[in-house]
């Protein structure tokens, strides 16, 4: 072990200058780069930004449709035929052999068309995407890169969000449309930022707290179904999965904020475990209304039971789930240490709580996890109680499509597809960072009393009427159908009310912004 | 060992000696709360001795802000002195030379012109507002609530410019000198001033109703730091302070000075909660109460300065001949009612143009003592609650 560890302290010897010289040739690159492409990347800013997007939702829409045509044209026809595999060692189910490409030529053949001219070129590309760890890969590429984007469209949406509420622009230079490289810009500087250790500082635990905090955030997605089949892994304990992995996210706080070796840091870390014992509970507790009305842990087959449109998702199903929800989402603020439970990290009161040492890199890791953290949570939100994928339409308008190519790529824009699944996140991310700037911060005690005394008693009997609702639904009585069809309806209309009078007030506002906030605000303010 | 006993009381909770194995005991924390820290205003440096989330003794140490503001005062001449006092409270700058410039016209016996008057009490209750308009929003800031405190800086920003059209500066203005002001208002000031007015009425009731009324922002406040009116007399305090305690006393009523008798207006001072539109909850003299006074405050200014553009005479805005005068060997205290509370002037003069001694008595420095005595067994969050309501400018504190 002693000579391990000297072999690796002599390779930082003699590698870290090299490596510290490459990252000082890099800096004076990175600079030039932005400066030359700055101005070309500012006047061609929204359509880049446009293009992106198209390209990764192609990027995904594309992917998926070659595994689904490698499963269901070659490997299961070849099954069928009874081809035996011995092309290579297949991840997924060790006992199996995949096809080589000389059978999924033929395969190919068969299928007949485009595939058949180009099976030449096709059986080599194709022979890699059957196997389990090659598509593993490129989901895991995938899954980086949202969890790369999410967080830094999440923040620059945010400062955008906030500065309208305050009256002002917000980001609005770097990348030229609306400051929209704002926050990659900021992940440079995060990057060249110099990663300062305070004298005195726990160094492993201080440098080992950042990966608590990110890594869990990270593993969420992993279990996170955007879509009927945009899921990594489908695992029949998903919601437990998510909720025990976020868990881990305190004990990097608190990591963090004890290896600070700062008095404020150890507050920010104690306020956070006090935080997390409190809401914890009703948040499990909220957590498990869906669970007892569609009894399963599986996250795609919880959004699979709420199918039928607006009205028949699961926050409208019973009275009790819908409190449920708005306790859900409450636990969920404070699980996301968001205003108005933001102490662990309150500026006013503890400079920076357990962020207060941190710089550079290990900072950003910290708000990465916070951002991550906060879609993940919203993704629950809207999995577990607003119909997950599922548009307000019911799924069976689209029944005429037929099944063609684009009357998938229909369907999924009408009535079912991950682009609903991102609304609602992005909805709910909108009103988590709305409460953010609008609400004072609570105290330590408040907190305790918010979550254990009125939370926790609320979310119990949230849970009991649930379990007694699905009880009684059980049974064949024909009033209790009726009773069921009407809460679904009233609840709904309720439901229905809030989402049209969201749209009709912000555009009464917009409209009459010049009476509202005055004529010399308006005269003043640019934009605006 | 079988035989350690557990367990925990109050008793032991604070007890360094009663250091058996196995007790439950929690330890006491000295941390620092500034000079550096978001939200003690400045650089004001609050001692904690802490027990958890409690904070068992708050003392607040100061001086790093020390400049010799008055000792300046006895090295030249009143009109020249009249931009040190800008820097003093720097969010009150017109208020600090009024203050300054009423001590050497009592001291001297100068009549200042009518139209100077009014103008004084226009611009002196404008920084009032402004001032307040500081206060309120990084109230809410110390809450956690950061929208407020852009609101406020924005109709603070519009006042600011009447101040730079009317004398060229924006924070040390030096408008108000000994004899007047140093200039007439711009054309069309007037017709700005009362646009502003009536932008700004109906701002308030915005500031109400994100923070002054959010339940929130009235649990964090209310019934925390709650000063007697034993204890607000006792320790001096004047000002919002004083009035938040329940307490009717302002010098404008009390002594009034450049005409204020002549005006219409209320001394709003704090009511239990359920009186007038208070929410229930609140106590006379705790941090609320305080806020509220300022809000109040705000409106009561407005009037003031209604009526004062209402009845600007014409004439001159400065007596004549203000430069190189003599001061008598004589010496005054006088008072006004900053927004912070009490801003006293004590001005010796000994037949030269220099003062032989100037003094000033700053409310920010007088409030600030009852930190210790009001941060008392009180939560950590309250102290920054505790403190912005107290609302100290370090500069004044230190001068």
């Amino acid at each position: 072990m002693r000579i391990l560890l000297w072999k690796l302290w002599m390779g930082y010897r003699i590698f870290g200058p090299i490596i510290e010289l490459l990252m000082a040739m890099f800096r004076p690159f990175a600079v030039a780069m932005y400066r030359m492409g700055g101005p070309i990347v500012a006047q061609m800013a929204g359509m880049i930004l446009i293009s992106a997007v198209v390209a990764v939702c192609v990027g995904v829409w594309a992917h998926a449709m070659l595994f689904g045509f490698v499963d269901e044209s070659i490997l299961a026809t070849a099954a069928s035929a009874g081809v035996e595999l011995t092309g290579a060692f297949s991840y997924v189910s060790p006992a199996t052999w995949g096809l080589t490409p000389s059978q999924i030529a033929v395969q190919l053949q068969q299928v007949g068309g485009v595939a058949a001219n180009m099976s030449g070129v096709a059986q080599y590309l194709l022979w890699p995407v059957q196997f389990g760890i090659v598509r593993d890969l490129v989901g895991l590429g995938a899954l980086m890169g949202l969890f790369n984007i999410i967080p830094v469209y999440t923040i620059w949406w945010e400062r955008k969000v906030a500065g309208r509420i305050q009256s002002r622009l917000g980001p609005m230079r770097v990348g030229g449309w609306h400051g929209w490289s704002q926050s990659p810009a900021d992940g440079i500087k995060l990057l060249l930022k110099e990663d300062l250790i305070p004298d005195g500082a726990d160094a492993p635990l201080f440098r080992l707290a950042p990966y608590f905090n990110i890594i869990p955030s990270a593993l969420a997605f992993v279990a996170l179904p955007f879509g009927a089949t945009y899921v990594f892994r489908e695992l029949d304990v998903a919601l437990i999965f998510i909720l025990g992995v976020l868990g881990v996210e305190v004990l990097g706080v608190m990591l963090a904020g004890w290896a600070s070796n700062n008095k404020w840091s150890v507050y920010g870390a104690m306020r956070e475990a006090c935080q997390m014992v409190s809401y914890e509970i009703p948040l499990g507790m909220a957590l498990l209304l869906p669970v007892v009305t569609t009894g399963t842990l599986n996250l795609t087959k919880i959004v699979d039971a709420q199918s039928g449109g607006w009205f028949h998702w699961l926050v409208f199903s019973s009275p009790f789930a819908f409190i449920g929800f708005i306790a859900f989402f409450v636990a969920s603020l404070a699980s996301c240490k968001r205003a108005p439970f933001d102490l662990p990290e309150a500026e006013s009161e503890l400079v920076a709580g357990f962020l207060t040492e941190y710089s550079g890199i290990r900072w950003s890791f910290f708000f990465f996890a916070e951002y991550a953290a906060m879609f993940v949570v919203c993704g629950l939100a809207a999995i577990l109680f607003l119909g997950g994928w599922h548009s307000p339409l019911p799924a069976s308008w689209g029944a005429a499509l037929g099944d063609a190519w684009y009357a998938r790529g229909v369907k999924g824009l009408l009535f079912s597809g991950p682009v609903w699944f991102v609304a609602k996140c992005v909805f709910l991310l909108y009103v988590q960072i709305w409460i953010r700037w609008t609400l004072p911060r609570i105290r330590i005690d408040q907190v305790l009393y918010a979550c254990v005394q009125v939370l926790l008693p609320l979310t119990m009997l949230m849970l009991l009427g649930t379990t007694v609702w699905v009880w009684a639904s059980t049974s064949e009585c024909e009033t209790w159908a009726m009773v069921t069809a009407i809460t679904r309806y009233v609840l709904g209309g309720i439901g229905l009310m809030f989402a049209f009078a969201f749209p009709a007030i912000a555009a009464y506002g917009f409209y009459h912004r010049r009476a509202m906030v005055g004529n010399l605000v308006q005269d003043a303010m640019p934009g605006s | 060992m079988a035989d350690t006993v557990f367990e925990a009381s109050p008793d032991t909770m604070i007890d360094y000696d009663s250091s058996q194995q196995g007790d439950l005991r929690t330890e006491e924390m000295l941390i620092n709360m500034g000079p550096q820290h978001p939200s003690t205003h400045g650089v004001l440096r609050v001692v904690l001795r802490t027990d958890g989330e409690m904070v068992l003794e708050a003392i607040p140490h100061i001086g790093y802000l020390h400049r010799c503001a008055e000792k300046i005062g006895e090295a030249v001449q009143p009109y020249q002195y009249v931009p040190y006092t800008d820097r003093m409270d720097y969010l009150a700058g017109m208020n600090n030379n009024q203050a300054f410039s009423l001590a050497i016209e009592r001291l001297c016996g100068i009549e200042v012109p009518p139209r100077g008057e009014t103008i004084r009490v226009a611009f002196a209750e404008l920084n009032r507002i402004a001032s307040h308009l500081v206060s309120l929003g990084t109230y809410g800031l110390d809450m956690g609530a950061f929208t407020p405190f852009l609101y406020c800086f924005r109709e603070r920003e519009m006042i600011l410019d009447l101040f730079e059209a009317a004398c060229g500066a924006r924070l040390t203005y030096s408008y108000i000198t000994p004899g007047g002001v140093h200039d007439d208002l711009p054309a069309s000031w007037v017709e700005r001033c009362l646009e502003f007015l009536d932008y700004f009425e109906t701002k308030i009731s915005d500031y109400n109703n994100l923070l002054s009324f959010n339940h929130i922002f009235v649990k964090r406040t209310s019934r925390v730091g709650v000063i007697s009116i034993d204890d607000a007399i006792g320790y001096g305090l004047t000002g919002p302070c004083l009035r938040g305690s329940g307490i009717r006393w302002d010098l404008r009523k009390t002594a009034p000075y450049d005409g204020y008798e002549n005006y219409d207006f209320d001394i709003p001072i704090a009511k239990p909660g359920g009186t007038d539109e208070i929410p229930e909850g609140v106590i006379v003299g705790d941090c609320w109460s305080r806020y509220w006074v300022r809000v109040l405050e705000m409106t009561e200014s407005v009037k003031i300065i209604r009526q004062a553009l209402g009845r600007l005479p014409n004439g001159d805005f400065i007596a004549p001949k203000m430069k190189n005068i003599k001061l008598p060997e004589d010496e005054v205290y006088v008072e006004v009612e900053n927004p912070r509370g009490q801003l006293g002037f004590l001005v010796a003069g000994d037949k030269s143009a220099i003062p032989s001694r100037v003094k000033a008595r700053g409310p920010s420095f007088c409030n600030l003592c009852i930190t210790e005595k009001a941060c008392k067994n009180v939560m950590l969050a309250d102290v920054p609650a505790i403190i912005g309501s107290i609302d100290v400018v370090m500069g004044e504190v230190d001068r």
